[in-house]
């Protein structure tokens, strides 16, 4: 059990140090808000617009696409150095991973899912 | 001809599709006779299967049909069976005939009804589920039985679902009846756990081997049962809602208010009969319940002026009777009073139905008197199932009541005894009051109202029911040794072994090493003595003769005393508010709930509640919504609680 | 180069997950080619559904274990994907006529529903806890689509984005716990998990037992228990009804098939540990479920709340864990099926174009102009309350007696006084039905599928309830 006690005593103090200096700075620091201080900069430059800007949601589509051909690759590899063993049953199993994501490919294509605009 | 048996209920429930889902289509003459006739083919069948039984050597009489095996899961199997006997003979005959005669009734009364096909269809499937009941040969079957009468009393009791105070009488009857019926559960689930089955055969056989006599199992079962059957016969402290559910149609009072719904639970409790003998605490509570029950709910009756109100009091008091018996052993008393009951409150109910009818709907006595000369059938009948319940020789009443008073002080109690000669002394009062009131004396009905006689789809049940409130009596004649036919006739059924069941206990006992109580009292057989028994009778005639002559003197000689006797009594008060249980009951359920809602939740919606059920409603309503409160809607508070949750489970499980 | 140990692999047996995904493409990409009549796409996914529980027979001499024994055929799976395909049956057939009427017409919905069950047999086949995890997120991210489908109504879209966000954290609970359990045991293999626990030899007691602790919420999650079941009233209010439906009866199953083999199969010796847990989790469900039932007015709220009831009921089934346990658990989710698609398919019925219909109120009256459906409501209702002779009442009774064998006496009182009040607001809404003045026009357009699925669910709440033994006898050989 003592290695268990150092850990939790190392998370003890740990919690500890962060809710006093929290507690701290709650209860220490000088507090007057005004507007000028509320801006995202304090420096004196007045904001233009939301901090948050919108983008199309398509970069978001892409991206998710992009992640799934990206893995087939990522899988690809070990496969690859790995297929003198696997042998053939190995190659069957990756021409179906293929055409599975192919299918995933023919319905992106077929719903529009690559057109810009 | 016992191969048949499943057509028994299988009419009812055919009559009850056809008119529940054609009823519009066919007319109301057709609904009529599909329900009348379904019902006419079951008492048929009946009447074949009593035939047969007649002629089954005694001790062979006993038929099992299984149709299917429902389930078996396990150790546990379920068989969806009939079983045939004396006792539930006895019951079949009853329900179908009475039940019959209520529906060709009903066709008279329910004739200007708009939903008539909803009424029968209603009253058909309660014959089914009825027939259920005192057909099944386990456990699951009568409660099945059981739920299902619950329900189509539910239904009939709101049929005039346009009347808040029909509904909320119909609410009450099913959430007051739950109670009992809970407890019927568990008790059916205990059986299970001691025996691994629920059939009725392998129980009872069983239970003297594997039971000590008087042990807490045995009593906590027969103790559990009864529960449910005060619930189901509105016995104290579950009565109250049987009086609120004369909302429902007159022939429904009758029929499952008075003839069969609410002696479901003597039927049980004899059924049980075993379970109950292996348990004398259990039986004495039984006795004083019922006991009890007598005479409360007849002080009721005699201050009610609602005619059917009156008769529902007087019902639950009656069905007291019968617990009285069960209580003290007396199994073929109960069961001769629930028949003779049948007979003559049947009778009273479609009688009252009939003057209800007459008077175009006035229920209230006050407004009836010297009803005899415009409605002559109803009077002699009503007369004579009067006569029958006051006591009077040689009428059913007399027979089947003496029976009781007799085996309550054969058993020794002087106190139950007691009970039962106030009851009946109370029955005489109230029930000739009742005539008196309605029947006799001047005129009080409304000038506007014209009373008449009814039509003969109505007279002629009511004779037929005055006939056999008149003559049922004959089924079990007293003092000559073998003329109680119903005695005989349930011998086979009630035979319980005491000497030896007693042995087996002690041995039972023996074996954990443990001394078995004094129990010699229960061997003790009470002589038969004819001159108790005949002077009994005398008896019970006087006390019943008293009652009439004291009702007679109050309502029909000196009709100002009763009022002048009871002005400024605070007791008549009490007894006319039905003791406030009612107010009890609110107070107890109802009044902290607004109170500890108006504390917590700063308004408390109090208006309309009235009766515990809607109390019980209240509480879990307040906790709906403080779980509304956490139901937020806000995913960040859904996360929070499952982290609690999550805290929760943790705690537990490791401290 | 070291050796890759290569798997028993066993394409039988994985058969029916293999035809239904397959199927599962094949709608895919039909619906891209044939853009408004969906007639066809359906047709193929309801082939695939019944050549997917024809394949699920394909193994005899059962159980068979394959895939280095993280995956098995046995009674249980076969009869749960026979539940699977069923209430993926119904689901899309309720859909034909809703989805005409809401206009949904993404063909990717079917497809969406067949994936899902693929994620359901995996879930009820899987011995392994990696594949579990995998049948769950399958299972999962179908369902957040299907609950937001609907894209242009928000309500959808909020219940669609609820699920997600606790869907993805509950999983993160569920992974932790699986993680811990690997720790302590150092296999995810349920078999072997259940060996180590009978034979002492595993690593760190606080380890494993906090890992079960996270297991039953990552579960409690999935089957919508309390204090996990807090997504359940909102997403099945805002998904579509057939979704909600489908949602009740298939992944529930799924998750409590996958409940039910790592707790009572894998972990029986340490019951003692999660047992009291389980209860707590159940008797609170219970409670929960109907109380919170009792408040609603809105019938798809007042479903979901009763179905978190149910879920209680259940587990009282995995508490129990002999092997009746398993199967009243299946007969209970089978019976519950039949149930549940009833009503909601009535639920569907009863709603039109403009006003889908889903206050009680809305319901006052509907024995006057429509006494068949009013009848079959009833019937559905008083089932999901335990009412004899309908199937409920026999699926409860089996779960009961189950626990009673077991000794949980308390539980089962606590569960049937449960179902005691759960009468209260089932009757409620039959009161509604029943004997009060009709508010509105009822404007019910019998759609013929939806009738059917009706017709279907009755003749089984009813069958079931009355002839319940040639099933029990087949779920339990």
């Amino acid at each position: 059990m003592s290695e268990y006690f150092f850990i939790s005593l190392a998370a003890i103090v740990a919690i500890g140090v962060v809710a006093v200096l929290l507690l701290l700075s709650t209860i220490l620091g000088p507090r007057n808000p005004n507007r000028a201080k509320l801006t995202p900069y304090e420096c004196g430059i007045i904001p233009q617009e939301e901090a948050k800007g919108r983008y199309p949601v398509r970069f978001a589509t892409l991206a998710m696409l992009f992640i799934i051909f990206d893995i087939e690759v990522v899988f690809m590899y070990p496969w690859a150095v790995s297929l003198g063993e696997l042998k053939l049953f190995g190659l069957l199993e990756m021409v179906v991973f293929i055409a599975i994501l192919g299918i995933a490919y023919i319905y992106i294509w077929g719903r529009g899912g690559l057109e810009w605009d | 001809m016992f191969h048949l048996a499943f057509l028994v209920p299988l009419f009812p429930l055919i009559g009850s599709i056809v008119n529940g889902f054609f009823g519009l289509r066919i007319g109301k003459k057709a609904v009529g006779w599909v329900a009348c006739g379904t019902v006419a083919f079951s008492f048929l069948v009946t009447l074949l299967m009593l035939g047969q039984l007649l002629f089954t050597p005694a001790e062979e009489r006993l038929f099992e049909q299984t149709l299917f095996t429902w389930m078996a899961a396990g150790d546990f199997n379920a068989a969806f069976g009939f079983q045939i006997d004396p006792l539930s003979m006895v019951m079949m005959m009853v329900v179908t005939g009475v039940g019959f005669l209520i529906h060709v009734y009903s066709i008279g009364y329910m004739h200007d009804e708009y939903s008539y096909y909803r009424f029968f269809a209603y009253l058909n499937l309660f014959m089914f589920s009825m027939l259920l009941l005192v057909m099944g040969n386990n456990f699951l079957m009568m409660f099945i039985g059981w739920e299902g009468v619950g329900l189509c009393s539910y239904f009939l009791i709101g049929y005039y679902f346009e009347k808040k105070s029909a509904c909320d009488a119909g609410t009450k009857a099913f959430v007051m009846n739950r109670v009992g019926d809970f407890a019927f559960l568990l008790a059916i689930m205990y059986i299970f756990y001691l025996f691994g089955t629920i059939d009725y055969t392998e129980v009872f056989h069983a239970a003297p081997e594997k039971l000590i006599l008087g042990a807490e199992p045995v009593t906590i079962i027969t103790l559990l049962l009864f529960v449910g059957a005060t619930g189901k016969s509105a016995q104290i402290p579950l009565y109250t809602w049987l009086p609120d559910a004369m909302e429902g149609p007159t022939p429904v009072s009758a029929l499952i208010h008075a003839a069969t719904m609410v002696t479901a639970g003597v039927y049980m409790v004899v059924r049980c009969s075993v379970l109950f003998n292996m348990a004398p605490f259990s039986m004495s509570v039984v006795a004083f319940i019922g006991g009890g029950t007598a005479i409360f709910a007849a002080t009721i009756g005699m201050t009610q002026f609602d005619i059917k109100r009156v008769l529902a009091y007087s019902t639950v008091s009656q069905i007291g009777y019968m617990f009285l018996a069960c209580g003290v052993g007396a199994y073929t008393a109960a069961i001769f009073h629930l028949v003779t009951h049948a007979f003559f409150k049947a009778c009273l109910f479609l009688g009252s139905g009939s003057v209800i009818h007459g008077l175009h709907g006035e229920q209230d006595m006050r407004k009836m008197g010297d009803l005899k000369k415009h409605q002559p059938v109803t009077y002699i009948t009503f007369l004579i199932s009067t006569l029958a319940i006051a006591g009077i020789f040689p009428l059913s009443g007399f027979f089947s009541k003496d029976e009781i008073l007799y085996h309550a002080l054969m058993d020794g109690n002087t106190i139950l005894w007691g009970m039962g000669v106030t009851g009946a002394l109370l029955t005489a009062f109230y029930m000739f009051r009742l005539v008196f009131m309605t029947f006799w004396g001047e005129s009080r009905v409304d000038p506007h109202v014209h009373p008449h006689e009814s039509p003969k789809v109505m007279t002629l049940p009511l004779v037929i029911l005055a006939g056999l409130a008149a003559f049922g009596g004959l089924l079990g004649i007293p003092l000559v040794h073998g003329w109680h036919a119903l005695h005989n006739w349930l011998e086979p059924v009630l035979h319980f072994d005491m000497a030896s069941t007693l042995e087996h206990s002690k041995h039972l006992l023996h074996e954990v090493g443990r001394h078995a109580p004094h129990w010699e009292a229960l061997l003790i057989e009470p002589e038969e003595n004819i001159w108790i028994e005949i002077s009994l009778m005398l008896l019970s005639l006087t006390v019943a003769l008293t009652g009439i002559a004291g009702a007679y003197f109050c309502y029909v000689k000196k009709p100002g005393l009763p009022d002048e006797l009871i002005k400024g009594q605070w007791g008549y008060d009490l007894v006319k508010n039905k003791y406030e249980v009612d107010e009890f009951y609110d107070a107890t359920f109802v009044e902290p709930t607004i109170q500890g809602s108006l504390l917590l939740w700063k308004k408390g919606d109090a208006q309309g509640i009235d009766g515990a059920v809607n109390g019980v409603a209240q509480i879990l309503g307040w906790c709906g919504q403080q779980a509304r409160v956490v139901q937020s809607g806000f995913v960040r508070n859904y996360a929070l609680f499952m982290v609690l949750g999550f805290i929760m489970l943790l705690f537990i499980m490791f401290f | 180069m070291e050796h890759i140990p290569s798997p028993t692999v066993d394409l039988v047996s994985l058969a029916p997950v293999l035809v239904l995904s397959v199927f599962a493409m094949m709608v895919l990409l039909v619906d891209l080619y044939v853009k408004r009549d969906k007639t066809l796409v359906i047709f193929i996914s309801l082939v695939g559904l019944l050549m997917t529980a024809i394949s699920a027979f394909a193994k005899f001499d059962l159980p068979v274990h394959s895939f280095n024994d993280s995956y098995v055929v046995d009674e249980l799976s076969v009869f749960f994907i026979m539940i699977f395909t069923l209430s993926s049956a119904l689901a899309i057939l309720l859909s034909i006529d809703y989805n005409k009427r809401e206009g949904i017409r993404m063909g990717e919905y079917y497809s969406l529903i067949l994936l899902c069950t693929v994620g359901m047999i995996l879930l009820a086949s899987s011995t392994d806890m990696i594949m579990i995890f995998l049948g769950i997120e399958i299972v999962s991210i179908c369902l957040y689509v299907l609950a937001g489908i609907r894209r242009s109504d928000p309500k959808s879209n909020e219940a669609a984005l609820k699920y997600f966000l606790l869907g993805a954290f509950a999983t993160g609970f569920l992974l932790y716990g699986m993680t811990l359990v690997y720790g302590a045991t150092g296999t995810t293999k349920l078999g072997l998990i259940a060996e180590l626990i009978r034979e002492e030899q595993i690593a760190s007691k606080p380890l494993m037992l906090m890992g079960i602790v996270l297991l039953i919420i990552g579960f409690g999650f999935k089957v919508a228990s309390v204090p996990f079941h807090m997504w359940a009233p909102d997403v099945y209010h805002g998904a579509p009804t057939p979704v909600t439906a489908f949602m009740a009866v298939g992944p529930k199953a799924a998750a409590f098939a996958a409940f039910f083999r790592v707790f009572a199969e894998a972990m029986p010796v340490l019951s003692p540990s999660w047992e009291s847990l389980l209860c707590i989790v159940a008797v609170l469900s219970m409670f929960i479920g109907n109380v919170g039932a009792i408040m609603q007015t809105n019938i798809k709220r007042l479903l979901a709340y009763s179905s978190v009831s149910h879920v209680g009921y259940i587990l009282i089934a995995v508490i129990a864990k002999n092997s009746l346990g398993s199967s009243s658990l299946v007969f209970y989710m089978l019976a519950y099926a039949f149930m549940i698609f009833g009503a909601f398919g009535i639920v569907i019925l009863i709603g039109r174009k403009e006003n889908e219909m889903l206050e009680i109120a809305d319901y006052s009256g509907l024995a006057y102009k429509h006494p068949l459906m009013a009848i079959s409501m009833s019937v559905f209702l008083l089932s999901l309350g335990g009412m004899p002779p309908l199937a409920g009442f026999v699926a409860k009774f089996y779960i009961f007696s189950a626990a009673i064998k077991e000794g949980f006496v308390t539980l089962v009182v606590l569960a049937v006084l449960n179902s005691v009040i759960s009468f209260y607001y089932y009757l409620k809404v039959i009161v509604y039905m029943y004997m009060k003045e009709p508010e509105g026009e009822f404007q019910i357009s019998l759609a013929p599928m939806t009738v059917f699925v009706v017709v279907i669910a009755m003749v089984g709440t009813a069958g079931l309830g009355i002839f319940p033994d040639p099933i029990l006898y087949f779920t339990q050989h």
